[in-house]
């Protein structure tokens, strides 16, 4: 117990139930881990329903995925990669103490987070424009059209577009929750609340930060790579 | 969480590989491997996603145990959830779309 004086001498953000700030910092690892393990069993839900449908009516996901954007899927791959980066080397220059650093690069994951909504935005206004948002406007005749070689029941391919919707919306959801909580450290980050004694809720923001890109690498095949070959 | 900090080089060497492994992933879609298309975009993805978890994510160097078994329990649970409805509707009768 004697080092725990020692060890809380930074000030306020050690709570009396910690004996450490290592052990203050473990504790809420664990618990945004266990939280982030609920995530997978939320998201997990959404792609036993897509393994399940893709099995069932695979002709209608193949000609659904070949109608997606396959340029804006792959750049907005590439946009949360980099923003994963700069949460990790973030976390490191809060690790670091490296203050003006770590404001910049929580600019830079904010920026890069709102380019995917931006980009995801454009591509969801394609397909209203298509009119392959699942309801009463829903029309698949043009991909009937366009892709004679597969027979495709507009039913089975308002599923696709539902799982579409549905898994890309409750990703863009979080990514949208992800800016929100980036924008509270950005805040906190400038008034140098955090340093290498205290930059928990940078590392935890972080992970939740990862865990959304994690999602959409999965996401990115499953939902644009399902059949890409030449028809034959 | 270690206080182990990581150095630049190994942050950007993780990102040219995840930013490498979408291309490829991309590109490989276009050629027709039969039913091991979606098996190779499943397997980058799955190397992706470990890189994000291992490095960006601290796990590999976490002192933490618990975070481990937390994060296998909850890819399990996963599995089990997958598999075992796969091996339900995947046997149950033909459905042709």
């Amino acid at each position: 117990m004697s080092d725990s004086t020692a060890t809380s001498g930074h000030g306020p953000e050690l709570l009396h139930h910690f004996s450490t700030a290592e052990q203050q910092r473990d504790a809420a690892s664990l618990g945004m881990w266990l939280f982030l393990g609920t995530e997978i069993m939320f998201f997990g839900g959404m792609f036993c329903a897509y393994l399940i449908y893709r099995l069932w009516y695979f002709n209608e996901f193949a000609a659904g995925s070949r109608s997606l954007d396959i340029w804006l899927g792959t750049i907005n791959t590439i946009v949360l990669i980099c923003s994963s980066l700069t949460v990790a080397l973030g976390v490191r220059a809060a690790q670091m103490g490296k203050r003006k650093l770590l404001v910049t690069l929580l600019v830079l994951t904010i920026i890069f987070g709102v380019a995917f909504l931006g980009i995801k935005g454009v591509e969801w206004y394609a397909k209203y424009k298509e009119h392959h948002i699942p309801g009463a406007s829903f029309d698949a005749s043009d991909l009937i059209r366009d892709y004679p070689q597969i027979h495709i029941d507009p039913a089975h391919e308002q599923i696709y577009f539902s799982l579409y919707f549905a898994m890309t919306g409750l990703h863009a959801l979080h990514m949208i929750i992800g800016v929100g909580m980036f924008t509270y450290l950005l805040y906190h980050s400038m008034k140098g609340r955090y340093g290498p004694e205290y930059y928990t809720p940078i590392e935890i923001g972080g992970l939740y930060w990862h865990f959304v890109d994690v999602v959409w690498i999965y996401l990115f095949p499953l939902l644009y790579l399902i059949d890409r070959k030449p028809l034959g | 969480m270690s206080e182990h900090v990581l150095s630049t080089k190994l942050y950007y060497g993780i990102w040219i590989a995840l930013m490498v492994l979408t291309v490829v992933t991309a590109r490989i879609a276009f050629i027709d491997l039969g039913p091991f298309n979606t098996v190779v975009a499943l397997v980058i993805a799955t190397c992706k996603a470990l890189l994000v978890v291992l490095f960006f994510m601290h796990v590999k160097y976490a002192s933490e145990k618990l975070v481990k078994m937390v994060i296998v329990a909850s890819i399990f649970w996963l599995l089990l959830l997958l598999l075992l409805s796969l091996a339900d509707y995947g046997t149950r009768y033909a459905r042709h779309g």
